[in-house]
């Protein structure tokens, strides 16, 4: 009821605690990661690029040195010289113990014939190679530099031609190498675990076997890049999975270079960072919302206590000022009942002084008359006895200290609701102290709480009927005047005997009970120094005591 | 003993009334309905007692109360006062009066206290008597 718009506002609070805290926090994050992340990924493209080169320009560097050494070899032999008996032999004895890959060399006059030959293929001499593609290259452009391929001995290997000019003719000295030679430095870029790195040909043919996925001489388990020229790094998807993908060619050979990073396994320190980044946002978002949630409710709280404080304050000041305006009209109406009634109980007086006029003594008429001054004198009695009370109650509005009988105020407060609770079948019973002393406090403070527990007392016994006992007893010990309101009604549940004193909380039908009636007796009872408690439960009946200092 | 009663209010039945019931008992009494009334009246005749309501348009009980004290010392007054005027007949007491009495007065208690009053006028006066034998005849 009274909580909805506090629940509303506390919701407001805290969204708009979180927009505010949540949304800078997202952007910040967000935008740290994404700088993170395109310098990162930018930084992986170039390592990539940078690990490509440096492979293709070793293996450059390796054909090239290999190139130069053979060209050195044919131009410091004439070819009757090397092709002398046991030469050749001795020349691959050398350089073998330099460079342990030449698998064998040979040397080929200008008709193709393979006059010489130092190697473990013994049978290969007497070859005539004219009409070999291969060769029809090496003689125009002097140096060939062969595919790989699988010999006798099923190791992959390939063939460096050089062809020298000496006088009016051309001889071309061959030589195989293993492929393990480069084929080292290509693993060298084999990065990470799922890293690879292999060569292919002009026509998408390995010329390395590839860590995983395609054989040797086949086409391998990857996009084809064959037709690569510069340097080029891209992110391709294949078979379903994305991979950095550089290529390059080399400069002494129609090969493409090609090197394939997982980029999970690149980025992996990114997603980690990512990850932690998370964590912190999921931890920095709890604890805002915690405090979000914990502000609001501290912060409703106040306030509903605040309001209920001054429900309380502004609930006092309707029903003081409700009383100041009863007070003044009690007192206008008794002032003005008064008079009359002042002449009307001389009237009667003087009635009766003329009936003692011998002239009326002894006449059955006497009496009647008498009788009847007899009876208007009571009433005008009893009339001028309900004006004391209403004065009484008019005169104590105003807050004052002074000496009070509390008996008496019971007693008067009974008055008042006599014949209402006779009315409903209820008793009311008292038991008073005879010795209880005067105490220092205000009567038409005191007065209204009395008046408000009887009244909750007779409500509660309205249907059914019963007896309040009121109590008084002094403690001359503890210097207190106890007033108890015992009914034998229906009782208060155990489980609401905490909330009564709280404002607004009623048990009484919507409409019928403000819910203040005791929380202002509480607040009456506390400012004059003393306490209320209450006892009861289901069916037991409701006990109200109160406790007033003698003095303040 | 007879003596001199002034019964000053407005409400003329209650006047009247009072006026002749006090008479029935031997009392000499007059009445007015107002302050100003009374206050000729006093100058005219010799009062022992005045019962003087609080409440009255025109002069007000206390006011009147303060001008015959201060012109006749010597006369008694007893309030008459409403239960919402108790205050002013306190007021009055402190300003001299006797005594006062709440209305709807009892006539056997006003008789009482008035005569009481008419005792103090009486003792009063002796005093004075007394007072200024002893300064025409000092002792020694």
């Amino acid at each position: 009821m009274e909580n909805k718009p506090y629940r509303k506002l506390r919701w407001k609070i805290v969204a708009t605690i979180l927009s505010f805290s949540l949304i800078p926090l997202f952007i910040l994050g967000f935008t740290i990661y994404s700088q993170f992340r395109v310098s990162y990924t930018a930084k992986i493209v170039e390592d990539l690029r940078a690990l490509t080169n440096n492979t293709k320009n070793a293996i450059d560097l390796f054909l090239e040195d290999r190139i130069a050494q053979l060209t050195t070899l044919a131009y410091i032999h004439s070819f009757e010289k090397i092709t002398q008996d046991g030469y050749l032999d001795q020349v691959f004895g050398v350089v073998k113990t330099q460079f342990r890959f030449f698998i064998d060399f040979g040397v080929i006059d200008d008709e193709g014939n393979h006059v010489a030959y130092s190697g473990p293929h013994k049978q290969l001499k007497g070859i005539n190679y004219g009409n070999e593609l291969w060769f029809s290259e090496v003689m125009g452009l002097s140096v060939f530099v062969s595919d790989v391929f699988l010999g006798f001995r099923k190791i992959p290997h390939f063939i460096i031609s050089v062809a020298r000019r000496e006088g009016n003719r051309t001889w071309v000295l061959r030589a195989t190498i293993d492929t393990e030679a480069f084929v080292r430095m290509v693993r060298a870029a084999w990065v990470g675990r799922g890293g690879d790195a292999y060569l292919i040909n002009g026509v998408n043919l390995l010329q390395t076997t590839p860590r995983r996925g395609g054989r040797f001489l086949e086409q391998p388990a990857g996009p084809d890049l064959s037709a690569a020229v510069a340097t080029s790094v891209e992110e391709i998807q294949y078979n379903g999975k994305t991979n950095l993908y550089a290529a390059t060619m080399l400069a002494k050979k129609k090969w493409v270079l090609v090197v394939k990073e997982d980029p999970r396994e690149a980025i992996s320190p990114l997603f980690l960072a990512r990850i932690t980044g998370i964590f912190i946002f999921i931890f920095g978002v709890l604890v805002i919302v915690a405090g979000a949630v914990f502000v609001s409710l501290r912060m409703t709280e106040r306030l509903s206590q605040v309001d209920r404080e001054k429900a309380i304050l502004d609930a006092g000041l309707i029903e003081s000022s409700k009383m100041a305006a009863l007070g003044k009209l009690a007192a206008g109406v008794a002032h003005e009942i008064n008079n009359p009634l002042a002449v009307i109980k001389e009237k009667a007086g003087w009635m009766k002084d003329l009936l003692v006029d011998e002239e009326f003594q002894g006449k059955p008429i006497y009496e009647e008359f008498e009788e009847s001054i007899n009876r208007i004198d009571y009433h005008v009695e009893r009339a001028r006895k309900v004006i004391h009370r209403l004065l009484g109650f008019a005169r104590r509005v105003a807050p004052v200290q002074e000496m009070v009988d509390v008996n008496q105020i019971v007693d008067e407060t009974i008055d008042f609701l006599e014949n209402e609770a006779r009315f409903r079948n209820i008793d009311i019973q008292v038991n008073y102290d005879e010795k209880l002393p005067g105490i220092y406090s205000d009567s038409g403070q005191l007065q209204q709480v009395f008046l408000n527990i009887i009244n909750n007392a007779i409500d509660s016994m309205e249907k059914v009927g019963g007896e309040i006992n009121v109590e008084t007893k002094f403690h001359p010990k503890e210097k207190e005047v106890t007033v108890s309101f015992a009914d034998n009604g229906p009782g208060i549940p155990e489980e609401l005997l905490p909330r009564i004193f709280e404002p607004f909380f009623t048990t009484k039908e919507q409409g019928s009970g403000t819910g203040l009636g005791l929380s202002i007796s509480y607040g009456i009872i506390r400012k004059l120094g003393g306490r209320i408690v209450a006892a009861s439960g289901k069916g037991m009946g409701a006990t109200f005591k109160i406790y007033l200092p003698l003095k303040q | 003993m007879r003596f001199k009663v002034l019964v000053v209010d407005d409400e003329d039945d209650f006047l009247q009334t009072l006026v002749n019931r006090l008479r029935v008992r031997n009392v000499d009494v007059k009445g007015v309905d107002s302050g100003e009334k009374a206050l000729q009246a006093l100058e005219r005749d010799q009062v022992d007692v005045v019962i003087l309501d609080v409440k009255m348009p025109g002069m007000d009980g206390v006011d009147v109360l303060g001008e015959m004290k201060r012109k006749w010392p010597l006369i008694e007054v007893i309030m008459l006062t409403g239960h919402a005027s108790i205050e002013s007949g306190i007021e009055g007491m402190r300003l001299g009066a006797f005594d006062y009495i709440m209305k709807p007065a009892d006539i056997d208690d006003l008789m009482d206290k008035m005569r009481r009053a008419h005792e103090k006028k009486l003792n009063h006066e002796e005093k004075i008597r007394q007072a200024e034998i002893h300064k025409w005849n000092p002792p020694n």
